[in-house]
């Protein structure tokens, strides 16, 4: 179903009563039976805190999960719901005021990295991530997304694609810079290739070794390939911000360009939130079936190492892996990145909860992008920290930049003496000649 | 008409419809929602939707390991009231013949002192859910009036049937009157407020299962 667009209402400005307005129709807007189910289904146990890293190392009951959506569910109880007339006509729900909504947004963007941790414990089974990026599509619909947000949105992704404001040109100069600088060889704008490969902002502008490092193992695999100037960048900013609208525009930038020169997969960088958004939704806001795969790096390592394509030398090295959620606990590649970590002989030690039980890192879903959310990141960050510090192991590998930057920026806060590392950079530095 | 009589008669009769018309209409309610089409492919090699829904529904019943430790109180209580209930409604002896009146089915009962004891085991548990509910300050925050009026009107028919089988505060007569208008009460109830969990239960599992599957992510 695609629904009716609702123009954002300005940012920056006080809420009214027609923010809040536009937020709950926004968010009502798109609501379904899976939705409405969990909404409907909730008997207030208060698990689902105890499955959040926000509220776990703070004791806070306002970071409990299911209360982050509690103004949305009352608006779809009184305007959505089976008994909506009920509750308009005998006010059993009060009119969420601009005030309280405001107040909301500290719960929704800084205190949430719809991880979905505690979606895997609510014995209702309801998907609380999935309704806290409902939510979010109505703070956006309101003009309440933090100001950090808007920034990358506003004047950068909207208008070039990228949250950092690269330009195409500027993007194929840095491709042309990184090649150069890594002695390998860049694809770029090809007419046709099998695959086409997406990067993220993150790397653009922290890591772009890993880029050269996808150059080279497509090039050890003797692929073809090409990076697509008309849709390379995948962070996607405005999915987590909650803005529907850019979210669609970057996501078919990326189905346009590889349907352009007829790839048959698409390849996601070390990107969570990116990779659930094309593997899952792309083909959904395109309106039909993709013909093309859309892998994460990760299962393309997995398959190469696994079919031959890729061959690697021994690394002998005991080191810990943490799972991006995006990736593992609701993207389902959970097994690959075991995969190259045992193809590659690392003597790997898993964290007490790892896989799809793995705790985030506190940077995900945008969180941190919000400078003043860190004093809670770097709480959250303690569980992390604890648990690589239990395995012994001296370096984590993790399959997203987004988690490599948080858990870099978190190690730094504490006085860290771990090594945060790609795990596609990893296998790239060690394929054989 | 005595008491009983309207218990067992015209009150029955409207609680029961109440009840049905209720749960059919927010059944309905949420089910004829529009549903998105899904056209991402399925992960390979994964269970199919309604195996993965069917499984989830049964899984979420034992939370992962990783969360019992701070869950454990939550979990165990929760169980042993459901537990509880389950064994005095179809194991009490009363119980049985109101099932065998109405449906023409029955099987043996339990042992009256074994029911005994799960009676007892219900009502203490539903007393520490209270006490946590009001303590608890995660449970503070959540808890609206739906959660205490659910808590009385379950209550209500646990205190009556154990006053009932013992026969005491009251003739046999009144507190069979009593204990069947506190179930018509809670059947009145059922479909308006959190109790309707009994009936969204395996629904908002299997739906969230069958998605989840479908991807090959964690259920």
């Amino acid at each position: 179903m695609t629904s009716e667009p609702i123009p954002p209402a300005s940012p920056g400005t006080d809420p009214d009563a027609s923010q809040v307005g536009k937020a709950m129709r926004r968010f009502i807007a798109d609501i379904g039976p899976s939705a409405a189910l969990a909404m409907e289904s909730c008997v207030h146990c208060g698990r689902c805190a105890e499955a959040c890293h926000f509220y776990v190392q703070t004791d806070d009951p306002r970071y409990t999960p299911i209360h982050k959506i509690e103004p949305f569910k009352q608006a779809y109880e009184r305007e959505l719901g089976p008994f909506a007339l009920a509750y308009r006509m005998f006010g059993l729900t009060p009119k969420i005021t601009a005030k309280e909504l405001q107040n909301w947004q500290e719960l929704l963007y800084d205190s949430c990295n719809m991880c979905g941790r505690c979606s895997l414990i609510c014995p209702m089974g309801i998907d609380i991530a999935d309704l806290v990026e409902r939510a979010r599509h109505g703070m956006f619909a309101a003009g309440l997304v933090p100001e950090d947000f808007l920034g990358a949105l506003e004047e950068k992704e909207n208008s070039t694609g990228s949250p950092y404001g690269l330009t195409t040109a500027q993007f194929k100069d840095m491709l042309h810079d990184i090649g150069t600088k890594y002695g390998v060889v860049m694809h770029v704008d090809e007419a046709t290739a099998d695959i086409v490969t997406t990067v993220s902002s993150i790397d653009l502008k922290m890591y772009p070794s890993s880029m050269a490092a996808i150059a080279r193992i497509l090039n050890h695999m003797g692929a073809s390939w090409t990076f697509r100037t008309d849709g390379f960048d995948a962070d996607n900013v405005s999915l987590t911000a909650g803005d529907r609208a850019g979210q669609r525009k970057i996501t078919l930038s990326i189905v346009r360009a590889a349907l352009a020169c007829g790839a048959n997969t698409v390849l996601m960088p070390e990107c969570g939130h990116s990779y659930t958004e094309m593997r899952w939704e792309a083909a959904n806001t395109f309106g039909r079936e993709l013909p093309f795969r859309i892998l994460q790096i990760t299962e393309l390592l997995a398959e190469g190492l696994s079919s031959g394509l890729i061959r690697v030398n021994k690394v002998s090295q005991s080191a810990t892996y943490h799972d991006a959620c995006q990736i593992s606990r609701r993207g389902g590649a959970t097994a690959a990145p075991r995969v190259i970590l045992r193809a590659l002989g690392v003597d790997l030690h898993e964290l007490e909860d790892a896989g799809d039980t793995s705790w985030c890192c506190g940077g995900g879903g945008g969180v941190a992008l919000i400078k003043r959310a860190q004093p809670l990141r770097d709480k959250a960050f303690q569980i992390k920290q604890r648990q690589v510090e239990a395995t012994g192991a001296e370096t984590v590998y993790t399959s997203c930049s987004g988690c490599r930057q948080t858990l870099e920026h978190g190690g730094k806060a504490a006085n860290w003496n771990k090594t945060v590392a790609s795990l596609l950079e990893l296998v790239a530095g060690n394929l054989k000649a | 008409m005595t008491l009983l009589e309207f218990a067992r008669g015209p009150a029955f009769r409207a609680s029961v419809a109440i009840m049905t018309a209720g749960i059919v209409w927010r059944l309905v309610g949420i089910l004829l929602l529009r549903r998105r089409a899904q056209h991402a492919m399925p992960r390979v090699g994964v269970a199919g939707r309604i195996a993965g829904g069917g499984s989830t529904m049964i899984s979420r019943f034992i939370p992962r390991r990783t969360f019992w430790p701070r869950i454990a109180a939550s979990v165990l209580l929760s169980t042993l009231f459901h537990a509880g209930l389950a064994i005095v409604l179809l194991g009490g002896a009363a119980h049985i013949l109101l099932i065998e009146q109405v449906t023409g089915l029955r099987w043996p009962n339990l042992p009256q002192g074994f029911v005994t004891i799960a009676s007892g085991l219900t009502l203490g548990s539903l007393l520490i859910m209270l006490a946590r509910r009001l303590m608890h300050p995660v449970l503070r925050l959540l808890s609206t009036a739906d959660d205490y009026l659910s808590w009385l009107l379950v209550f209500l028919p646990v205190v009556t049937g154990i006053l009932l089988a013992r026969e005491i505060l009251g003739s046999y007569e009144t507190l069979l009157s009593l204990h069947i208008l506190s179930v018509e009460l809670m059947m009145i109830w059922l479909p308006f407020g959190k109790l309707m969990h009994g009936a969204l239960v395996f629904p908002s599992r299997g739906v969230m299962g069958a998605d989840f599957t479908r991807k090959g992510a964690a259920t």
